[in-house]
């Protein structure tokens, strides 16, 4: 680059003296002229030549450089050299725009752990990450990043994982817990054993999966490589025509006149603009995408997901927690807590979720001591002796059995009856929660032009209708085995539009056909998660369905702006042209036409990296 | 076997997909991606004939863009 930029001052030093000092003799000038032509312009009518004895006639070094010798040859030395300056300006300009993006990209995804102090033989050695095992022990000290994912063995620490997910609250760790690679450590000394080796860590495949982002092309990216094809051939037929018809079948003008036309005509006509562009766009949607914690596998998923016209989720682990918790606890002839207490005592023999959710929700030390017998009963639920007390526990056959008078409870979820003593003293009802932000989600997926919301579920119907119900779900379909599913996206995509996608959000881990056969599959909590990152086309890192609501607002930005740029490079050009043509612009407006526009193009697509994270959309 | 290169001097993205599309014509090549945005080349192709390979690939390189450098990463 520096290089570049010191040929570049050389000859328009040389330039300039020969514009401003009118020698007596003009050869002098000419020859200044032709110096400073050579320094700036040889590599590209170099280039030129050797494509064109390999066949490919037509390219940006074919235009400037017939443009220029073409000018030499009508006797416009300042202006030959001017225009192949000012290319060279602007590739040079480009270039630099091109260098800064590909920067900031790299250092949003700057989170390459660069070594590993592993623990060997009572030595502490500071290697290389791919060079440490499974097995061995790795030693994290505050403010350096975790390089390999394991479990901690020692330490208590704040986590940013800002870089994986990027959620800025850090998370607390203790040991026992699996931390991943990647994550900076904030303020603890954490004792690591590694558990994944660096190829297979969550760093490693994020990496992978950014980086080779770009390889799918999207639609605009094909379409400018066809369009470049055909656009250059195009053009330099107009300047033929334009150079040879006018002076010599209408007799308009000079020859000269015409061909100095035809000539701007070529200059403008430069097609640096688009061809730079769009890529550039796109790349900066998928890194501005990365910097909050979603993948894009490439530029064609962002391009299906601004047309996306239908969202099917998956509920469990999508919608909802995935996790049951209890949700209303209606107490007859005893308080709550007390009621929760002695079911708690009586299901804290199994590690059920349901019991589970019931101690979480009790939150106090369970005594085995005031438990004296339980049993279960199957296909009805539990009798068990807390406190002397007889307690049974089930659903509504339970109580019919045990002919215990209780009231019917229609809401949704599992209902626990219980009865003390033979007497009916109330319910529980666990429920799986729905994410606090799903709500929220398809509301803004319905102002972001989304026509359907659809819900896939295994679940019951009468689970899986209310939480549909509740979110605002369009339509939904139950009791679904994971083959059902398949079955059921097939059918709505027959109904979809022509042009409209079905993006399907699932959790990645066992709606894999789902997610292959919908044009664009995302998978949500990828975080640690390898067959939901290589399974979807999109990853959302963390758990929060609004992030599809962000996903699709970059998508739709970054279509907005690559078509701005078409639409916009394209138009100037073809003013500009039809103003050459008619002989309305010199070559000197033609170049600063070509450079502007690309320079413009370029800024306009850098916007794309610039993504708002806001929680509640 | 995948191969991962740096990919330095390409001029645009165009010359980029041009390249990616004679390298792809290459026998015995798979999955062929030029980026231009990441500079990355990324192909697959045999193991036994890896080595055979990557230096065809450095021909067609060195015949359709001589200015562009490769480098194993």
């Amino acid at each position: 680059m520096k290089k570049r930029v010191i040929q570049i001052l050389i000859a328009l030093l040389l330039f300039m003296i020969s514009l401003l000092i009118p020698f007596e003799k003009v050869w002098i000038n000419n020859i200044l002229y032709i110096l400073s032509y050579m320094i700036v312009g040889l590599k590209i009518v170099w280039k030129a030549l050797r494509n064109i004895s390999r066949g490919k006639v037509f390219d940006e070094n074919f235009l400037m450089t017939i443009a220029t010798i073409g000018a030499f040859a009508i006797g416009e030395f300042p202006e030959a050299v001017a225009v192949m300056l000012f290319y060279q300006v602007g590739e040079l300009f480009q270039d630099y725009a091109v260098d800064k993006s590909r920067k900031s990209i790299v250092s949003l995804m700057d989170i390459r752990p660069d070594f590993a102090n592993v623990k060997r033989e009572n030595e502490i050695l500071k290697v290389s990450p791919d060079e440490v095992k499974i097995g061995e022990t790795i030693l994290v000290k505050p403010g350096e990043k975790i390089p390999l994912d394991g479990k901690i063995i020692e330490g208590n620490s704040m986590l940013d994982m800002s870089s994986l997910t990027g959620e800025s609250l850090p998370k607390e760790v203790n040991p026992g817990d699996e931390v991943l690679s990647g994550c900076m450590n904030q303020n603890g000394l954490l004792t690591i054993k590694v558990a994944k080796e660096f190829g297979e860590s969550t760093i490693s495949k994020i990496l992978d999966l950014v980086e080779n982002a770009s390889s799918k092309k999207s639609k605009s990216e094909n379409f400018i490589s066809k369009f470049a094809k055909f656009y250059t051939p195009i053009v330099v037929l107009i300047a033929v025509l334009l150079a040879i018809v006018p002076p010599f079948f209408l007799g308009w003008a000079t020859f000269i006149t015409w061909l100095y036309r035809a000539l701007t005509f070529l200059v403008v006509s430069c097609p640096c603009a688009l061809v730079i562009s769009i890529p550039l766009g796109f790349f900066g949607g998928i890194g501005g995408a990365s910097k909050i914690g979603i993948l894009v596998k490439g530029s064609n998923y962002l391009e299906a997901l601004a047309n996306t016209e239908i969202v099917v989720f998956d509920k469990t682990g999508t919608l909802t927690e995935g996790t049951f918790e209890v949700q209303t606890i209606k107490a007859v002839g005893i308080s709550k807590n007390e009621l929760l207490k002695l079911v708690a005592h009586a299901e804290s023999y199994s590690n059920h979720p349901i019991s589970l959710s019931l101690r979480k929700a009790y939150n106090q030390e369970i005594n085995p001591n005031f438990i004296s017998k339980t049993e279960e009963l199957s296909g009805l639920g539990i009798l068990a002796k807390v406190e002397g007390k007889d307690i049974l526990i089930g659903n509504e056959k339970l109580m019919e059995k045990k002919q215990i008078s209780y009231t019917r409870s229609n809401e949704i979820g599992t209902i626990l009856y219980v009865a003390i003593e033979g007497k009916y003293a109330g319910y529980i009802v666990i429920a799986d929660k729905i994410k606090p932000d799903a709500k929220q989600t398809i509301q803004n997926l319905k102002i972001n032009d989304i026509k359907q919301t659809i819900m896939l579920t295994g679940d019951r119907k009468i689970i899986g209708e209310s939480v549909a119900k509740e979110l605002g779900i369009d339509k939904v379909y139950t009791e679904l085995l994971p083959s059902g599913k398949a079955e059921k996206l097939e059918e709505i995509k027959k109904k979809k539009s022509e042009k409209g996608k079905i993006a399907f959000v699932g959790d990645g881990i066992n709606d894999a056909p789902v997610l292959a056969l919908s044009d664009i599959g995302i998978a949500m909590g990828g975080l640690g998660s390898d067959s939901a990152i290589e399974a979807a086309d999109i990853v959302i890192m963390t758990d929060e369905p609004s992030k599809i609501v962000n996903s699709i607002k970059i998508a739709k930005k970054t279509i907005r702006i690559v078509k701005q740029n078409i639409f916009f490079a394209i138009f100037i050009k073809i003013a500009v042209l039809c103003l050459s043509a008619f002989g309305l612009s010199t070559m000197w407006e033609a170049v600063f036409a070509d450079v502007g526009v690309s320079v413009i193009a370029i800024l306009n697509s850098l916007r794309a990296l610039n993504v708002e994270n806001k929680k509640s959309i | 076997m995948k191969n991962t290169f740096k990919i330095k001097g390409l001029d645009c993205a165009n010359c980029a997909t041009q390249l990616e599309n004679a390298i792809q014509k290459i026998e015995g090549i798979k999955n062929t991606s030029i980026s231009f945005m990441t500079e990355r080349l990324v192909f697959e192709c045999n193991e036994e004939k890896n080595e055979k390979i990557i230096n065809q690939v450095k021909k067609v390189i060195k015949r359709e863009e001589p200015y562009v450098k490769i480098e194993k990463i």
